[in-house]
C-alpha cells in the first residue's frame, strides 16, 4: 500500500500524528494489527497457556542480567572464578544480577518444559503446526546449547568436569571423533581455549541463533493460529460478516492482560528464590561449583544441573548388558513396523536398518550408542508430529491408552531426572534402564497406540459437545 | 529478452554457474574460521615429557603428576595388591590389555600388571568413558558400587570400575582400560613421564 493511500491513525490522542508519520513510512499499524489487536485466539486458553510468553519473558531477563555481567567478567581461565566472586561480593548489586541469571537458567527450563508438556497434552504440534513444533524444538536445543556453554564460565569444579564429560561424548563418535573434540576444545583437555571459546558461543553466537529462532517461532504460529485445550480449530468457523473466527478473542487486549498477571505471578516465585533460595539447594548452583576448577581431581559426586539429568541417567543406564534389551527392542520394531506397512521396499530398509543397528550394537562400544542413545532422546521430540496418529488432538478427547502412555512418560522422565542426580548403585542403573525404555516406547509404540485408542469425537465449536 | 515466458538457459546456465563459484568461495571462506579453532601451536608445544620423583611414595599409596594438563598416578603396589589384580583376571573385561594396544597400553606394559616394574603402576588417571578422573579405593571390602570390591578405582561420574593395573570392570560405561602413558625409568626413583626409550 503506498503510502498516501494509508489512513491516518487514530485513537492514540496526541501521539495520532507522530504514529501516523511513522505509519507512512513503516508497517507499523499492519504489525501492530496482525499480531496483537488483531490476532484472533481462541478463546479457552488455561493455566497451562501462560508458559509461552513466560519463556519470552526469561529470554529478556537472561539478556538483560547477561550484559551487565559481561562488564565485570573475565574470560580467562586464571581469573574466571575470580572475577565471578568480585561480582558477587563487590559489583554494586552484582549478587543480585547474578543471581538473577543463573535462577533464570533454570526457570527457563522450567517454563520450556511445561510449554512442551502443554504441547503434549492438547496434541499442539498436530497437523498444520508441525512447523511451529520444529521451530520451538530447535529454540529448545539452542537453550541447552546456551545453559551448557555458560556452564562452564564461572569456571568452578562443576563447570570443568561437566564440560569435560559432555565434551568427550564426541570423542565417542567413530572415526572423527578424537579429532573433533579436540577442535571443541581448542586444546587437548579443557582449558583456556575452551572457556575463551565458550564465552564467545555463549554471549553471541547461541544467543543471535536463539532470537532468530523465537521470531520465527511466533510468525509461524500468527501464521497457523495457536491451538487450545480443545484442539478445535477456531478458524473453521468463522463470523460471515467479518471473516473473524467466532471462538476467538483478539490477543491485544483479552491475552497480553492474562499475560501480564501471569509475569506478575511468576515474579513473586522468582524473586522469592532469587532472594531466599539461590542455589535451591544445590539444584540451580551445585555446591562443587564453589571450589575452582582443578583439572588433576574430579569432584566425589558429579552431575549435571537438573534440567540435563533425564537425558544423562539414559546415557548412564547404556551399559554393556543392557545393549541386549536394545537389540531386542529393535528386532520387535522392526517386527513390528513390516508387520504395519505394505510396501516391500519399505519393509527392505527397515530389516536392513535393524540389521546395521545390530551389527552396530556388538561391535561399537556401548559407550558410542550410550551417546547416541542420550541424543535421540532430545530429537526424537522433532518427530512428534508424525508419531501421533491420533484422530483427535487434544488429551481432553483422547482414550485410556494415551492417558496412561502419558503419564508413564511423565514418571519416567521424573525417574530419569531424580537419578541423574545421583551417584551409581546397581539399583539404579536398573531402575534407570527401565525408564529409559519407558521414555523410549512412549514414543516409538505412538504410532500404533494412539491409532488404536478409543479416542471421543472432537466437539464442532469450543465448549459445544 | 524475446520470449519472456520461457527462461533463457544461457542465462540460467550462468546464474547457476556463478551461484557453484560464490558457494565455493564461501566454502573456501569457511575453512581459515574451522582451522582457527584448533590447538594453537604454542598449545601443542605443552605436551613435553614430565620427570617424576618417586622416592618417597609409600608402599600402597599413589601420588599424582601432570602431564599435558591431566593427571598421571603412580602407585606404588605392595604384594597383596598384586595377588587381587590375579584374582579379578575374571572380573575384568580386557585382562591381557588387548584392545587398542598401540593407543593405551606400550609394549612393555603389555603384561598382568600393566607396568615396567610390578611395584609400581603408572596410568593416565582419566576415565576411558568420558574423561572424568576416577577415585583410588585401594581398601577391599564391600562398597555400594561392588558388593565384593577388590580395591581399584571407582569413576564418580558413571560407575566404571578399574582394578589395581587400571584394567576396566564388565559391564560398565567405560569401553577400554586406563591409558599406560609413554614412560621409562631414569634410574630407581625417577621416572620420565612422555618418552620411553623408543622416544615415543
Amino acid at each position: 500500500m503506498a503510502a498516501a493511500d494509508k489512513p491516518p491513525v487514530t485513537g492514540a490522542g496526541p501521539f495520532n500524528d507522530l504514529l501516523t508519520w511513522i505509519d507512512q513510512r513503516f508497517p507499523l499499524m499492519e504489525t501492530w494489527r496482525k499480531h496483537l489487536s488483531e490476532y484472533y485466539a481462541p478463546k479457552n486458553f488455561n493455566f497451562w497457556y501462560y508458559f509461552g510468553s513466560l519463556a519470552l519473558f526469561v529470554l529478556v531477563i537472561q539478556i538483560v542480567t547477561g550484559i551487565f555481567l559481561t562488564m565485570n567478567y573475565k574470560p580467562d581461565a586464571a581469573q574466571a572464578f575470580a572475577s565471578v566472586e568480585y561480582i558477587m561480593r563487590e559489583v554494586p548489586w552484582g549478587w543480585w544480577i547474578r543471581y538473577m541469571h543463573s535462577t533464570g537458567a533454570s526457570f527457563f527450563f522450567i517454563c520450556v518444559y511445561l510449554h512442551m508438556f502443554r504441547a503434549l497434552l492438547y496434541g499442539s504440534y498436530r497437523k498444520p503446526r508441525e512447523l511451529l513444533w520444529i521451530f520451538g524444538m530447535l529454540v529448545f536445543v539452542c537453550l541447552m546449547a546456551e545453559a551448557f556453554f555458560g556452564y562452564l564460565l564461572p569456571w568452578g569444579q562443576m563447570s570443568y568436569w561437566g564440560a569435560q564429560v559432555i565434551v568427550n561424548l564426541f570423542d565417542a563418535i567413530p572415526v572423527i571423533g578424537p579429532k573433533l573434540a579436540i577442535w571443541i576444545r581448542g586444546d587437548y583437555v579443557v582449558s583456556d581455549a575452551t572457556l575463551n571459546r565458550f564465552f564467545a558461543y555463549h554471549v553471541i553466537a547461541v544467543p543471535l541463533a536463539l532470537l532468530a529462532l523465537v521470531v520465527a517461532h511466533l510468525l509461524a504460529l500468527h501464521e497457523v493460529g495457536s491451538n487450545n485445550p480443545d484442539g478445535v480449530e477456531i478458524k473453521k468457523v468463522k463470523d460471515p460478516k467479518t471473516g473473524r473466527p467466532l471462538d476467538g478473542i483478539p490477543f491485544h487486549p483479552y491475552y497480553t492482560v492474562k499475560d501480564t498477571f501471569g509475569v506478575v505471578v511468576f515474579l513473586v516465585v522468582f524473586s522469592i528464590v532469587v532472594f531466599f533460595a539461590p542455589e535451591a539447594g544445590g539444584y540451580f548452583l551445585e555446591h562443587n561449583n564453589f571450589i575452582p576448577a582443578d583439572p588433576l581431581k574430579t569432584p566425589l559426586h558429579i552431575a549435571p544441573v537438573w534440567y540435563f539429568t533425564p537425558y544423562y541417567s539414559i546415557l548412564r543406564a547404556t551399559t554393556e548388558n543392557f545393549m541386549w534389551v536394545l537389540a531386542a527392542g529393535v528386532v520387535a520394531m522392526a517386527g513390528l513396523i513390516i508387520w504395519s506397512v505394505k510396501s516391500t521396499a519399505a519393509r527392505i530398509c527397515v530389516a536392513a536398518l535393524a540389521a546395521v543397528l545390530l551389527a552396530g550394537f556388538f561391535t561399537l562400544d556401548p559407550k558410542v550408542w550410550g551417546v547416541v542413545l542420550m541424543g535421540t532422546s532430545v530429537m526424537i521430540f522433532f518427530f512428534l508430529p508424525w508419531l501421533d496418529q491420533s484422530p483427535v488432538k487434544s488429551i481432553r478427547y483422547k482414550g485410556p491408552i494415551t492417558k496412561t502412555a502419558i503419564a508413564l512418560f511423565v514418571i519416567a522422565f521424573f525417574v530419569l531426572g531424580y537419578l541423574g542426580t545421583q551417584t551409581v548403585t546397581e539399583e539404579r542403573t536398573l531402575a534407570a534402564q527401565i525408564g529409559t525404555a519407558v521414555y523410549f516406547l512412549f514414543f516409538f509404540l505412538m504410532p500404533w497406540y494412539s491409532k488404536m485408542d478409543k479416542c471421543r469425537p472432537e466437539p464442532a465449536r469450543i465448549g459445544s459437545k | 529478452m524475446s520470449d519472456s515466458s520461457k527462461p533463457n538457459s544461457a542465462r540460467r546456465n550462468l546464474v547457476i554457474a556463478s551461484a557453484c563459484a560464490g558457494g565455493a568461495a564461501a566454502v573456501g571462506t569457511a575453512v581459515p574460521f574451522v582451522a582457527s579453532m584448533l590447538p594453537s601451536e604454542r598449545a601443542e608445544a605443552l605436551g613435553a615429557p614430565v620427570e617424576a620423583d618417586i622416592s618417597l611414595l609409600a608402599p600402597g599409596e599413589m601420588t599424582i603428576f601432570e602431564w599435558r594438563g591431566q593427571p598421571v598416578w603412580v602407585v606404588r603396589r605392595t604384594k597383596e595388591m598384586l595377588d587381587e589384580i590375579k584374582k579379578a583376571d575374571s572380573k575384568v573385561a580386557d585382562p591381557k590389555s588387548e584392545r587398542k594396544k598401540s593407543e593405551l597400553t606400550p609394549e612393555y606394559a603389555r603384561n598382568e600388571f600393566r607396568s615396567i616394574k610390578p611395584e609400581y603402576l603408572v596410568v593416565v588417571g582419566i576415565c576411558t568413558h568420558l574423561g572424568c578422573s576416577p577415585q583410588a579405593k585401594f581398601k577391599p571390602g564391600p562398597e555400594a558400587f561392588e558388593s565384593d570390591w577388590a580395591g581399584g578405582f571407582y569413576c564418580p561420574c558413571h560407575g566404571s570400575l578399574f582394578d589395581l593395573a587400571g584394567r576396566v570392570y564388565k559391564n560398565k560405561p567405560a569401553p577400554d582400560n586406563l591409558r599406560v602413558p609413554p614412560y621409562t625409568y631414569l634410574s630407581d626413583t625417577r621416572i620420565l613421564i612422555g618418552e620411553d626409550k623408543k622416544g615415543a
